[in-house]
């Protein structure tokens, strides 16, 4: 899937743009599904740089696993999801050493999640580059009861933990890693406006 | 500018050529506190010519009884530090700004990293006192060529942290190894000469580095030159002598320039020119290289001028 585009939005919606290599620093690269994509492409712009980075993948059901292992990168890893992979990356982050750079490819949540980790281990936010691939579902925290709901693409959706429906608004928290979901109904109860897809 | 009359408490010889200066206010009155990395600029009064140089405060930056500064003789210069040596003494009363900071401490750091070379350690003896308080974690690296040069040794206070390079004594400073295995969240501070801060920042840049967690501080001296005069937008004429910079010709003439660090640094004299027939010697950090080659800007405090006219929007 090529790169997800985005339609302007407003100010506080991150924009990512296209991982360009860092020469010579360490890599920390994390990828889920056709994030891997970005990374195959990264490494064909600087073949050196796999040798120096440390590669952790979730596939989510996409079938680029053998591709991106066969880069030949120090270290190469997979998990099953973003929490399964939690624990090595922060090991990765803990061990890390200035001068090291972050890659992060795939989707928003996943390059959410991972930004607010590293930025907690000290990373500084300019270390940390990010291309966005694949599905633009969000992932979503409801401002009511907090509960975060993983791959949302319609608006409204309904909360995966209370059971509001929210509004899906552009409202992104780089702290949290998600975007913000209001409740839509709150003073028509059961006056829901009609479920649309959400668009880039 | 904000000053304050202080007295000369103690003149202490650190070096052959440092010495410490300490002021009091004369009632006892407590000073204002300031941040690691300060400074404050002195004014003096030298045969009618009234100089004004900025020194880093080397002070506890808490410790309202008394500010401390050290100052380098440099006997090619033009004249500030050679009267700070010779002419003032204990007693005598100078005028002295209030504290501004140009290169404090960034505190959401992890870890500072700070590396002085000659009389470049100024800055951080007062940064080490704040962060010992803040219980922060910093390594202090100091260079100098040789041990009679380093005078800013008997200043240091003797702590694991603080690391003394003598390259005569073949310890010279390894970037490499310093800058190579930080932990993340590390900001670097560089004070010293032009060619430490861009060795650092090569070696940084190298090493992967971000930008913004690099930081500097190089004061310049104004530098004599050869005699210019500017034309200002009323027409009238200041001559600058040679060993006189435009701000202070600009001064004794009494036109009103703001002004802050006099060193080329904080951007705050920048002057609009108006008219240039000749090339602007920009000796400051603080404009950008396509600023200093459009010559429409001039920072007073050390830059000159060589040609036929220029005239400032002043």
């Amino acid at each position: 899937m090529p790169r997800t585009a985005f339609t302007p939005s407003i100010t506080s919606r991150p924009t990512y743009a296209p991982l360009r290599p860092h020469p010579a620093a360490p890599a920390l690269m994390l990828a889920d599904a056709d994030g891997a994509e970005a990374l195959m492409e990264l490494a064909a712009a600087d073949p050196a740089l796999m040798a120096r980075a440390h590669v952790i993948y979730i596939p989510a059901g996409a079938a680029h696993g053998p591709g991106l292992r066969a880069l030949g990168s120090a270290m190469y890893h997979e998990a099953p999801s973003f929490a399964a992979a939690t624990e090595r990356f922060r090991k990765a982050l803990t061990d890390a050493r200035m001068g090291t750079q972050l890659y992060l490819a795939g989707t928003e949540g996943l390059i959410g999640q991972a930004t607010a980790e590293a930025l907690a281990a000290g990373l500084p936010a300019d270390a940390i580059q990010a291309e966005h691939r694949g599905t633009i579902a969000r992932r979503m925290q409801c401002v009511h009861c907090k509960g975060m709901t993983e791959d949302v693409t319609t608006d409204p959706f309904t909360c995966a933990h209370c059971g509001l429906v929210l509004f899906v608004r552009d409202h992104f928290s780089r702290r949290l890693g998600a975007f913000q979901g209001v409740c839509v109904d709150a003073e028509t109860p059961g006056i829901l406006p009609e479920t649309q897809e959400i668009r880039a | 500018m904000n000053a304050l009359e202080l007295r000369v408490a103690a003149v202490d010889p650190i070096s052959p050529l440092v010495t410490r200066f300490r002021f009091e206010h004369p009632e006892g009155a407590t000073l204002p506190p300031f941040s690691g990395g300060a400074h404050v600029v002195v004014e003096m009064p030298d045969d009618g010519i009234l100089r004004r140089n900025a020194y880093s405060l080397i002070s506890d930056p808490l410790d309202g009884r008394a500010y401390e500064i050290a100052v380098r003789r440099e006997d090619t210069g033009r004249g500030g530090s050679r009267f700070m040596h010779h002419r003032v003494k204990a007693g005598d009363m100078l005028r002295v700004t209030r504290p501004i900071n140009l290169f404090s401490l960034d505190l959401r750091a992890r870890k500072h990293v700070l590396i002085g070379g000659g009389i470049g350690i100024t800055p951080f003896l007062a940064q080490l006192a704040q962060l010992t308080r803040l219980q922060a974690p910093f390594e202090l690296h100091y260079a100098a060529r040789t041990r009679s040069e380093a005078a800013g040794l008997s200043l240091l206070p003797d702590m694991p942290q603080v690391h003394v390079h003598i390259s005569d004594e073949g310890n010279r400073m390894d970037l490499g190894a310093i800058l190579g295995h930080q932990p993340l969240g590390t900001h670097v501070y560089t004070c010293g000469p032009e060619g430490l801060i861009a060795a650092v920042d090569d070696t940084a840049a190298r090493l992967g580095w971000p930008r913004g967690a690099l930081h500097s501080e190089a004061f310049l001296a104004p530098p004599p030159g050869t005699p210019f005069a500017v034309t200002l937008a009323s027409g009238r004429r200041i001559e600058v002598g040679p060993h006189e910079s435009l701000l202070e010709a600009l001064e004794a003439a009494e036109v009103p320039v703001d002004w802050s660090c006099r060193g080329g640094a904080c951007g705050r004299c920048e002057t609009r020119v108006a008219a240039c027939h000749g090339r602007i010697e920009h000796n400051d950090h603080w404009l950008t290289d396509d600023e200093k080659a459009a010559q429409t800007k001039i920072m007073p405090c050390v830059s000159r001028f060589a040609g036929e006219t220029l005239t400032l929007d002043l």
